[in-house]
């Protein structure tokens, strides 16, 4: 029983650690920048789960004041999240741009060829 | 309850992200990231962090998925088969998967009311909240009257990165449309 408490209670740090590195994974095996840009933004999901998975307390309501509840979830891991999810689309639209530069400058996304053509010259 | 339904998504969240690794197909890596967002936004309503699950379901899911979209069509939307060999990235990150779950093995179990983050500043932010009637969402109370440089410094991000879109991609259209090789002067 001890055991299966254990894991339940880590199951959410364990599952942000697995996409985490999942994201991991594939921004370092995959050659293909869009997929290494979906890898990178996995990864900084996973960030937002690590946040907010702590600020939870069980049996407790969303963080808004009403008399009919007393227990909240923690509303600052929230307020932090927030910024992060946005600062996140800001670098992933720059980081497209950029791929898509990267297009029209070499005819391809595929890290090896980039790599390849800048042998030659 | 809540506890068992969080797991659940979890555990599609995990298979979706697995999904992901497989798929060759940018297209179908773009529509499981979409996926994959609306997942997490379910997660974060169970860990009562509504405001987060808007903005993820809206962002992540929707605008996320907008743009990546705008690159597929602005380049291939195939990913070759990689010739590299996978042994090395799995080493790496199994590597430091076990360092992380060893980090995260001394942390406080799921839901528990008494842990450090609720003790130290919480309280105080929740009776401010409660006593001088600011805002009743408490998030809201905390980003726009305690942390309103935070939101100006954000602003500033996201304005940064939108010239950086704009110079780009105004170099592009300076030189014509992309895949007119033919008619581009050298």
């Amino acid at each position: 029983m001890s055991v299966f408490a254990e894991l339940i209670g880590h199951y959410n740090y364990f599952i942000t650690i697995f996409l985490m590195m999942a994201g991991l994974y594939i921004v370092i095996a995959r050659g293909n920048m869009i997929k290494k840009l979906v890898g990178l933004s996995l990864f900084q999901t996973s960030v937002y789960l690590l946040y907010v998975t702590p600020g939870k307390i069980a049996g407790g309501t969303v963080p808004i004041i009403d008399p009919a509840y007393s227990i909240y979830s923690n509303p600052l891991p929230h307020v932090l999240i927030l910024t992060a999810i946005v600062v996140g689309i800001a670098t992933l639209a720059l980081g497209l741009a950029l791929v898509v530069r990267i297009h029209e400058a070499y005819g391809t996304i595929e890290e090896d060829e980039i790599f390849a053509r800048d042998g030659e010259i | 309850m809540e506890i068992y339904i969080n797991a659940v998504l979890l555990t599609l969240l995990a298979v979706t992200s697995c999904a992901i690794i497989r798929q060759r197909s940018l297209f179908g890596v773009v529509m499981l990231a979409g996926t994959y967002s609306f997942l997490m936004a379910s997660v974060f309503v169970v860990l009562d962090a509504v405001d987060v699950a808007m903005t993820e379901a809206a962002v992540g899911a929707g605008v996320s998925t907008v743009i990546f979209l705008i690159a597929l069509h602005l380049t291939k939307s195939r990913e070759y088969p990689k010739p590299r060999s996978a042994v090395v990235p799995l080493f790496i990150t199994l590597i430091t998967g076990f360092a992380l779950i060893w980090g995260t093995s001394t942390l406080p179990p799921f839901g528990v009311a008494d842990a450090p983050i609720h003790e130290h500043t919480t309280p105080h932010y929740l009776d401010a909240a409660r006593e001088k009637q600011i805002a009743a969402n408490v998030v809201t109370a905390v980003l726009a009257d305690y942390r309103s440089f935070d939101t100006l410094g954000e602003t500033l991000v996201v304005f940064t990165a939108g010239i950086g879109i704009m110079m780009l991609l105004r170099v592009r259209r300076r030189r014509g449309p992309a895949g007119g090789n033919e008619g581009e002067p050298s």
